[in-house]
């Protein structure tokens, strides 16, 4: 993993059960300009990541943060390069927005900041055209577990990282791969990015108090923090991880996505196609809403997307939405946009090792609205064996995902 | 047995032809969509040829609120979309919301609106940036469009492996369908042709130089010297077919019958590429033998090493010359993802009139490629299975396509 803060997928966990926000000021270019100066950046360093020269010139920080991602996560698998039968091992990582720093910094080169329309085509540089097509992440990935299965880049905005992991999970289901290389990354914060966002104003503009401006669920909420990273799964066929004898740490056991046919940035109050989306992957995992011990929920901190949300667990957990501690870690380490997903799949697993919710920061003032338990300030002990993650975003896309614990039977 | 999933509509976004009939009357008449770049000057640039679309007018599809909100390639698959679903006499409100899924690919994302709005930003400032950047560039923009326009809020996806991503979207959307849905929209589309764009795509060095439209791409020849880059695309309805028959569909084209997809070792590995493991599987997953399949669709690269490799492991599955093999796109210019989905457009037309579309500009074929190249004229033939080929680009070397996908297509039975 590659979280906002110390990267690792420890340091990740061990920030995210003490509560606290990875948000501060932009330093990966100068901000100063635009409206939202503020992000969730990681600490990551490529070379101190363990990158050689040659993967570090020709890919995006995205790309460097799947590499990263994708060894910890095969040597946290007890893989050794070579362990996986390539043709049965596939690749699927989720990702919006593509190489996008690379992509401007060639731009910037060809177009002569932006003076030529027609680019010189003597400074278009051999990685030019793999910085904007997204299927160059894939690529890194599939080197990177040395993979020859089906391989391919899921791409649903905000959605990307959940969707990713259910496609890896379909293909495991269906016999296509024994095992798929899955997650997403996602490196958001660039310039044109963030410009992006101001744009739609749906970046928080609390400059002045970054550790406390992405505020999911409350009332003073002003938008989402713009975070990065990757998180990167083994997602293993279970009879194949079972004989060799591999530490099971979670499993995937339902999934679905629904598209609200909208708007592509809008959300309607009711939460419906979210809702819908809810009840498939529980009844594809053949579990009841009242088993649901913890909901890692969208939380973005805009306004339409904390109620849009509350309403849709309400409408398909029903009762039980009330009971069931529903976080967002956004609150901590921002929207890294298709990377977030992976990200919270990677919670949810420790919270089902460890028996511990992540907290929801920066909740301080109720909002009428939103009135389920969303874990404010602390984590919280408590029994964890279902877990039902949730995601929504650009383009209508809405997705929910069921993992349970190793330890339940099924 | 899973039940048969069927291409009930096409919708083609092509530069030789709007609409599929238009498309395929030319293709099968050689006539070509190449011609000299348009939409800028080209002159100081070392690729001067391309499929560009020329009669293509977004406001007879799309409102024009929404066109100036998107991105070409979104105009293509919103276009492309209409034009499918009024091939299959299929009406959006008729079906239940959450069993339509859309499943598009697109290689670069928005081109040209990027190219645009990073100027503003390079040049001007962020507070320049306009509000629709953040979703007309995004590579999943034309799946949002398409489920909002249409009303479908089934599973809904964009799939990413260059050009062989439009393949992947028909496995896809048959999985998808499998999985309960009725109905997809399928395929991609792609506008790479903004000056940012066209640069990107030559440090690929694969791109043809070449100045005639009728010769520039000349796949499996003895002189290959690149392609000719293309812009368009194709979407295909795809039904479950026993729900296709009940609602009275008009036609069903075909049957999604294989389908697999493969990732080739890293350059310099002396492990096999898995191009020719793609085709072996999706013959598998149709339960059909090699000697079965009446032709191939090749992803002709017109790339030397890369042609090779494909006549190979085309030869390896079909036997030497074992199999008519066209590249259809010579006429178009590779369209990315676009070009992919077109030619399982190609592959459903084949069928239907039982003829196999000329290789036009090919006619040397390379002793090194054994393969039965159709050349300048279509050919008749009995066609009851056709296999579509695609190679995704992994960068690093002019040499290396990673992605393989192989999809088997064939008549109803």
């Amino acid at each position: 993993m590659v979280a906002p803060g110390e990267p690792g997928a420890r340091p990740f966990w061990a920030a995210m059960t003490a509560g606290k926000p990875a948000t501060g000021p932009i330093t990966l270019f100068d901000a100063s300009r635009f409206r939202c100066r503020i992000a969730a950046e990681s600490r990551f360093d490529p070379v101190t990541a363990g990158l050689t020269p040659q993967q570090i010139r020709r890919t995006d920080r995205a790309g460097q943060f799947a590499i990263a991602a994708t060894a910890e996560a095969l040597a946290d698998a007890g893989l050794s390069p070579g362990d996986l039968p390539p043709e049965r091992t596939g690749v699927s990582i989720g990702n919006a927005i593509g190489n996008t720093m690379l992509m401007e910094q060639e731009y910037a080169a060809g177009s002569d900041g932006g003076r030529l329309w027609l680019c010189d085509q003597n400074y278009g540089v051999p990685h030019a055209y793999c910085s904007m097509v997204s299927s160059s992440i894939a690529v890194e990935v599939a080197w990177a577990s040395q993979a020859e299965g089906p391989a391919t880049v899921v791409s649903t905005g905000c959605t990307s990282g959940l969707d990713a992991v259910g496609h890896a999970s379909q293909l495991i289901c269906e016999g296509s791969a024994d095992v798929v290389i899955t997650g997403a990354t996602e490196a958001p914060v660039t310039p044109i990015t963030v410009a992006c966002f101001d744009a739609l104003k749906a970046t928080s503009v609390r400059n002045d108090d970054p550790a406390g401006a992405c505020k999911p669920f409350d009332l003073h909420r002003d938008g989402l923090v713009l975070g990065e990273g990757a998180a990167v799964f083994v997602l293993e066929e279970e009879s194949h991880a079972r004989s060799r004898g591999a530490r099971i740490r979670a499993i995937i056991a339902g999934y679905a996505s629904r598209a609200n046919a909208y708007h592509m940035t809008g959300l309607q109050p009711e939460g419906r196609e979210l809702a819908e989306a809810i009840r498939r992957a529980l009844g594809n995992a053949r579990v009841d809403p009242s088993e649901i011990d913890y909901v890692s929920a969208h939380g973005s901190g805009t306004r339409q997307n904390d109620r849009h949300e509350t309403a849709a667990l309400k409408a398909s957990l029903g009762h039980h939405a009330y009971r069931a501690p529903a976080s967002s870690i956004k609150s901590m380490i921002g929207h890294s946009l298709g990377g977030i997903g992976a990200i919270e799949i990677a919670a949810c697993v420790f919270a089902l090792e460890d028996q511990v919710v992540p907290p929801t920061a920066n909740l301080e003032t109720r909002d009428p609205e939103c009135d389920l338990d969303y874990v404010p300030g602390d984590a919280r002990q408590v029994p964890v064996n279902t877990v039902l993650n949730v995601g929504s975003g650009f383009g209508g896309f809405q997705t929910a995902i069921v993992l349970l614990s190793s330890r339940r039977s099924r | 047995m899973t039940a048969p999933v069927v291409a009930t509509g096409l919708g083609v976004v092509a530069p030789n032809g709007l609409g599929a009939e238009a498309f395929w009357e030319n293709v099968l008449a050689g006539k070509t969509g190449i011609d000299r770049i348009s939409r800028f000057d080209p002159a100081g640039y070392d690729v001067t040829l391309a499929g560009e679309i020329k009669d293509f007018d977004a406001s007879d599809y799309i409102p024009g609120a929404l066109i100036a909100r998107t991105d070409r390639m979104t105009h293509f698959a919103l276009a492309a979309t209409e034009m499918a679903l009024a091939d299959a006499c299929a009406r959006p409100a008729d079906f239940p919301e959450y069993e339509m899924a859309v499943v598009t690919a697109n290689s670069a994302g928005g081109t040209e609106f990027g190219q645009r709005e990073l100027e503003k930003l390079q040049m001007h400032g962020p507070q320049h940036v306009g509000a629709y950047m953040s979703i007309a560039w995004f590579y999943a923009a034309n799946t949002g469009q398409i489920s909002i326009k249409q009303k479908m809020r089934g599973p809904c996806v964009m799939i990413s492996a260059e050009q062989a991503g439009g393949l992947d979207t028909i496995g896809h959307a048959r999985r998808i369908i499998r999985g309960g849905a009725l109905l997809a929209v399928s395929g991609g589309t792609d506008a790479p042709f903004s000056p940012a764009g066209l640069i990107a795509q030559m440090t690929t060095r694969r791109l043809s130089t070449g100045t005639d439209p009728l010769t520039a791409y000349r796949p499996f020849s003895t002189h290959p010297g690149g392609y000719v880059p293309g812009e368009g695309g194709a979407m295909i309805i795809l039904e479950d077919a026993a729900n296709a028959r009940e609602r009275g569909a008009r036609q069903a084209y075909g049957v999604i019958a294989g389908y697999a997809a493969t990732f080739d070792p890293p350059p310099g590995s002396p492990r096999p590429p898995g191009l020719r493991r793609a085709i072996e599987l999706a013959l598998q997953d149709a339960g059909i033998a090699a000697a079965d399949v009446d032709a191939v669709l090749a992803d002709g690269h017109a790339v030397p090493e890369l042609d090779r490799r494909e006549a190979e492991a085309i030869a390896a599955v079909f036997g030497p010359l074992g199999v008519p093999v066209s590249v259809p796109k010579t006429l178009n210019g590779r369209m990315y993802s676009g070009g992919s989905s077109l030619d399982a457009v190609t592959a459903l037309l084949m069928l239907r009139d039982q003829v196999i579309p000329p290789t036009v500009g090919s006619s040397d074929v390379s002793a090194e490629c054994p393969v039965d190249l159709v050349g300048d004229q279509a050919r008749a033939a009995r066609i009851r299975h056709v296999v579509v080929l695609s190679r995704g680009y992994g960068g690093l070397s002019r040499d290396y396509s990673c992605f393989n996908t192989a999809v088997v297509i064939s008549a109803v039975s």
